[in-house]
């Protein structure tokens, strides 16, 4: 389907472009163009949020709205299903990726470890803006061991 | 048919709100506001019995003698509250539940719309259209 790539392409031009910007990262710039990208993320996590769930019931639970960002979410943008979803019950989930759709194109293994997290700011931002729609307030953070396998780490704020 | 229509988000702050016959519309208002405890008492009616459907149609709200109101909430716990005569007595349950779904597909729209910051007033005018489209159909 070639659905699919427009979107990875699409995506890896926005990560290109933000750091094609900044000649000179050093700490601050490279901060500023995650935070955009987890905005931009975080703003079409709204609008999906809005979106996907019309035709299922209401969410029970925090649960029922993790297990919708596992299945739906990730099915509609990715077309897959999340790999493993594990929670301590208290408020932290732990998403898993085998094979997250950005990172198959880029290789398997440790080469372009350090590379990873930019490509992983924009699904953070999307996750939290989902999230936020639903009713929760959340940290995303994302970390990668080993490509193309990456694990989100989201924290429900209570207040 | 519908005499007023009106979205309120989360926080329970008015998203957009318009009724038919502009003069009286305080007491529109003062309506809408009173229902939003009626949809609160079902939600969270809702949430503790063990259904396994849960609807996001709510159905009559109040009935008083001259409107019937009725309510309907969305995933994100926006709410739409919809005020229709009572002696047009034609309209059932159904074409209020197709109403429903047509407000909810255009607020989606709205969502989604880049120029829309959510939270701030609805000002779209194809959100307008749609909603005149409900309300002026007295023949």
């Amino acid at each position: 389907m070639a659905d699919a790539v427009l979107f990875e392409f699409l995506h890896t031009e926005m990560v290109a472009e933000l750091w094609a910007r900044d000649p000179d990262p050093g700490s601050g710039g490279k901060k500023k163009s995650l935070s955009v990208l987890e905005g931009l993320g975080f703003r079409v996590g709204q609008a999906l949020g809005e979106r996907l769930p019309r035709e299922t019931l209401a969410f029970r639970e925090e649960l029922d709205a993790l297990k919708f960002l596992c299945k739906d979410l990730w099915a509609a943008m990715f077309q897959k299903h999340m790999d493993g979803l594990r929670t301590n019950h208290q408020g932290t989930y732990v998403l898993q990726d085998n094979s997250f759709p950005l990172f198959i194109t880029m290789g398997s293994g440790s080469q372009y470890l350090e590379e990873a997290p930019k490509f992983l700011a924009f699904t953070c931002g999307l996750l939290c803006g989902a999230l936020h729609t639903l009713g929760f307030q959340s940290l995303v953070t994302a970390s990668v061991a080993a490509l193309p396998a990456c694990k989100f780490q989201v924290v429900i704020q209570k207040y | 048919m519908a005499v007023c229509i009106a979205v309120i988000a989360k926080e329970n702050y008015p998203l957009y709100i318009r009724s038919t016959p502009t003069e009286d519309e305080l007491k529109f208002h003062y309506m809408v506001h009173t229902s939003l405890d009626v949809v609160d008492e079902k939600i969270s009616a809702m949430g503790k019995a063990l259904v396994d459907q849960r609807e996001l149609y709510l159905g009559l709200l109040y009935p008083t003698e001259d409107y019937k109101v009725y309510g309907y909430v969305t995933n994100s716990k926006v709410k739409f509250v919809m005020v229709v005569d009572s002696s047009n007595t034609a309209l059932r349950d159904n074409e209020i539940r197709s109403m429903f779904r047509k407000l909810h597909n255009s607020y989606t729209d709205v969502m989604c719309n880049p120029f829309y910051n959510p939270g701030d007033r609805i000002q779209s005018r194809a959100f307008d259209n749609m909603v005149t489209s409900m309300m002026i159909q007295v023949c």
